[in-house]
């Protein structure tokens, strides 16, 4: 109990500091891989700073209230995680905190953020299916859906599950907003779309949103790590390095695509749930 | 035993009370005491029954009884083949004319010599029907008092005013609902059964049959007659089912056939025919037409068949016959009847704009998991489905309410015409947020049940299933979190029209919105008082549940933890409201924009339907074609082996 209450801690306190600072590298990597100096790492914390100094202003009284509960439940999501929870419930959570988000976008009524919010709900069609795969076929190989036992395995999950691991990848490019799947919102202003999703959040709330995005990173990215427990002290380095691989691969594949359709990203997305999601669960299925 | 005679008698004769009655005053009076009355005995039942978990018994002049449902049954035969006849349409004369003489023939010789020990029952299945039927159908009928003076409002002059046959039909319905969960008896659990074919017949041609000119061919007959003949084709399959049975099996008894099934011996053929029958009324694909035809019919109606009558019939008898289910045939052949239609259905319902066909795929998808779960036939599985069943009955008849006042508010049931809905008429979109949210949100019931039905599936080995309701549930949130989206958008210069709302209708949506939230916070009761002992008696012991106690009180949490933030946050704010951007031309108002040539233009924002990817008729036909060849092949097996005297 006080084991689980110290995780959740160091979650809430933490996370936001490596959310952040991942946020700062990832600058400062696309910046080299384009040929620029980039900004300072800490630029992320720099921008919310100021951020949170801004005017206060809004455009109706609503909105602010559902991006509130956006980051509330994201917080809970990783907190459930962290703790050792069900699986299924810290995904549903997850669901539940992405609709508030996409409701405080609806609630303004304002063309841009509709548009976001509306390819929003597209990516959330698009990677559930896999998330919910990988999650059924955690619990196929240890037989828990709680994380708490499933990092009491002794065996690395990843060579029976890797085909869900690469799905898991594949879907973290849409979790991440990354190109070529960052059609809801990206950090790069966009002719058609401006900011998407977040065109009508400004001054603390768009900090709030900001700040939930690296609890909610640095959450996916436990669930990498999960690939990789095996109850020895090799396989957390393993999985805090593949981590950062990940991390770094996702980089990668922003820098080097354009941003695609969204017939794209649903099709590829849902072709790898249906193939590498199906044929991994129905290889568990005999092992 | 005297409170299970009242609940089917009592609704019978208000129906004829109200057939007779016709002014407004009394209608209002009868309908509102009867509902307090048929609730208040529900409750009672259940109370009565609730230590000791229920039982069985025999009832007096059973012959008697049997003999007179008989008459009527020829009677409604003798109707339905005149009816056919004078609409032209020949497919329901067809049905009777095979049916009746079929079941006739059957009773007056096999059936005659079979002793039937039990007729009637309560179980602690029987008492959450009893309740859902008890609680959520009263209140409908309390709605549509308000509604239906709307309703004969917006009729034209001239037009006769049948209302007391609508409120005839609406409480014989409900008794033929409680006499349907409580017979053990499978013969009269048939007449039970076709009573309520014949309800929502006419229920359905409520705007068509008897009041148009002669034998015009409206919508509301065409779908009549279309519900009518799916069901009677249901029917034949309850008849064969029981013939099998009494053939056999020496026995008419629902009760007996799960007991002999339990023992080990294969009871797959009664009852794959009894389960087909389930699935016609429930409205699974290939058969999901009627279901989507039946919204031509006033809106009580709808909240009617959708939530806690009719469909709920269809999965009571899969969810019954769940022990003998499994990995057989007639096991299979429901399972993925079941699934093809979840997965089908949710997709459909992603390019409907017409909120009520939207409500209707989401019934259908939401009865394709109960049966998919009643296949499976696990107590897993079971608990699953059972708690589907509760959820699905409070948190659809609230959106059905919902969408019925809507338009008669606003005058489309077009999801599109809905924006700025909270502006407009604020308490009621409030109760449709709540509705939607109830339907697939953590931490709301449905998606307790949806989570279960996902474990359930796992654990039996299920992979297909296990990937349909994956994907499943991503169409499913993807739906109705584009109809929420509609609601919330915020639009500035609505008028509020709440103040026309009727109080019936205002009242009927609160009670059941708190009813969503109350179900939510009590489900783990509900599960551990009523759903896991009926397991118990039904499967032995029951070891091992999809959702640990541990989780269950942290998605309690969760509900109160939403309750108390809308309540105390909700549209407050101390921040200076300003415009929306529209890059640089907002006309001032967030309504219209400078266009290219100096004038103005509305901003009209619309959702997305993806027509491309999930067309109705492309996977209307997919699914029909998938699952008619399940059906067909199972069926086939199934009557091959009894030619080949393999039974």
């Amino acid at each position: 109990m006080v084991k689980v209450i110290i995780c959740v801690i160091a979650y809430l306190v933490l996370a936001p500091f490596v959310g952040g600072i991942l946020a700062g590298l990832d600058r400062k990597i696309s910046a080299r891989m384009q040929g620029r100096v980039g900004p300072p790492i800490l630029q992320p914390f720099y921008d919310v700073l100021k951020l949170t100094e801004k005017e206060n202003i809004t455009v109706n009284r609503v909105q602010d209230f559902y991006v509130m509960c956006f980051f509330i439940f994201v917080l809970v999501t990783g907190g459930l995680f962290f703790a050792g929870e069900n699986l299924l419930l810290v995904m549903f959570t997850l669901t539940l905190a992405s609709v508030f988000l996409i409701i405080a976008a609806f609630s303004s009524n304002s063309p841009y953020s509709e548009v976001g919010a509306e390819r929003e709900l597209l990516q959330m069609l698009a990677y559930e299916p896999m998330v919910l795969i990988t999650c059924v076929g955690f619990y196929m190989f240890t037989g828990s859906f709680q994380v708490g036992q499933i990092m009491l395995s002794t065996q690395m999950p990843l060579p029976y599950l890797i085909g869900l691991f690469i799905g898991f990848v594949f879907i973290l490019t849409i979790k991440f907003r990354k190109s070529p799947f960052d059609l809801s919102m990206s950090h790069h202003a966009h002719q058609e779309l401006v900011a998407g999703l977040k065109t009508e959040f400004s001054g603390k709330t768009l900090a709030l949103v900001e700040a939930a995005h690296w609890y909610e990173n640095v959450f996916l990215l436990g669930m990498v790590f999960l690939f990789f427990v095996n109850g020895q002290w090799w396989g957390y380095v393993i999985g805090a390095v593949v981590c950062l691989g990940t991390y770094f691969l996702e980089i990668l594949i922003d820098n080097s695509f354009a941003r695609m359709k969204w017939q794209v990203a649903i099709n590829s997305a849902w072709i790898v749930a249906l193939v590498l999601g199906t044929v991994n669960l129905f290889m568990l299925l005999f092992i | 035993m005297s409170t299970i005679i009242f609940l089917i008698g009592f609704p019978f004769i208000v129906a004829l009370a109200l057939l007779v009655l016709k002014t407004d005053t009394a209608r209002d009076i009868i309908v509102k005491v009867a509902s307090i009355v048929i609730i208040a005995a529900s409750i009672l039942l259940v109370v009565q029954n609730f230590k000791s978990g229920g039982e069985y018994f025999s009832v007096k002049y059973a012959e008697t009884i049997g003999t007179v449902m008989m008459v009527v049954e020829v009677c409604l035969a003798l109707m339905v083949v005149i009816l056919g006849f004078k609409y032209k349409r020949y497919g329901a004369p067809l049905f009777a004319v095979i049916q009746t003489p079929l079941m006739i023939w059957f009773e007056l010789t096999k059936g005659h010599h079979i002793n039937v020990s039990n007729q009637m029952y309560i179980d602690r299945l029987s008492m959450i029907m009893v309740l859902i039927i008890g609680i959520v159908g009263s209140l409908i009928t309390v709605y549509a008092i308000g509604y239906m003076k709307d309703f004969q409002h917006h009729q034209k002059e001239g037009v006769p005013d049948r209302r007391p046959w609508f409120f005839f039909l609406m409480f014989l319905f409900l008794s033929a609902m409680f006499g349907l969960v409580m017979s053990n008896n499978l013969i009269w659990m048939y007449f039970f059964w076709e009573i309520t074919s014949l309800c929502s017949f006419f229920l359905i041609g409520f705007n068509g049959l008897f009041h148009k000119k002669e034998n015009e061919d409206t919508i509301a007959t065409r779908n009549a007659f279309r519900a009518l003949v799916m069901n009677l084709a249901g029917g034949l399959g309850f008849v064969i089912g029981i013939i099998l049975l009494g053939t056999y099996y020496e026995t008419l008894e629902l009760s007996t056939m799960i007991t002999i099934g339990a023992m080990g011996y294969s009871v797959v053929a009664p009852a794959a025919f009894l389960a087909f029958a389930g699935i016609t009324k429930a409205a699974q694909m290939p058969f999901n037409s009627w279901l989507l035809g039946a919204m031509v019919a006033p809106t009580p109606t709808s909240a009617l068949l959708h939530s806690s009558t009719m469909v709920k019939a269809g999965v009571f008898i899969i969810i019954k016959l769940a022990p003998v289910l499994g990995w057989n045939f007639a096991g299979l052949m429901v399972m993925m009847v079941g699934g093809i239609t979840f997965l089908m259905a949710s997709f459909c319902a992603i390019s409907q704009t017409n909120a009520k066909k939207v409500l209707a795929y989401s019934t259908v998808a939401n009865l394709g998991l109960i049966v998919a779960c009643g296949g499976v036939g696990s107590a897993e599985a079971v608990w699953a489905g059972i708690m589907l069943i509760i959820f699905h009955a409070v948190t659809k008849s609230l959106l059905f309410l919902c969408v019925g006042t809507a338009e008669h508010q606003i005058g489309s049931r077009d999801i599109e015409d809905m924006d700025g809905l909270f502006e407009r008429l604020p308490k009621l979109a409030a109760f449709m947020l709540i509705g939607i949210a109830g339907m697939f949100l953590a931490p709301f019931g449905m998606l307790i049940s949806k989570w279960a039905t996902m474990v359930a599936f796992v654990d039996s080995s299920n992979i297909l299933l296990v990937v349909i309701i994956c994907f499943g549930s991503a169409a499913t949130a993807f739906y109705w979190t584009k109809w929420m989206g509609k609601l919330s958008a915020t639009m500035a210069g609505q008028e509020n029209i709440q103040k026309n709302v009727h109080g019936e209708e205002t009242f009927v949506h609160t009670v059941l919105s708190a009813l969503t939230v109350i179900v939510c916070l009590g489900f783990p009761f509900i599960s551990s008082s009523m759903v896991v002992p009926y397991l118990e008696d039904g499967f032995g012991s029951v070891e091992t549940l999809a959702l640990s106690a541990n989780n269950m009180i942290i998605d309690c949490i969760m509900v109160a933890v939403l309750v108390l933030l809308f309540a105390f946050f909700f549209g407050r704010t101390n921040k200076k409201i300003v415009p929306l951007y529209m890059a640089g031309y907002n006309m001032g108002d967030d309504l219209t924009f400078m266009n290219a040539m100096k004038g103005e233009t509305p901003v009209s924002l619309r959702n997305w339907y993806m027509e491309s990817y999930f067309g109705e008729t492309k996977m209307n036909v997919i699914g029909v074609a998938c699952t008619a060849v399940c059906i067909v092949a199972a069926l086939g097996v199934i009557v091959g082996q009894i030619l080949g005297g393999g039974m």
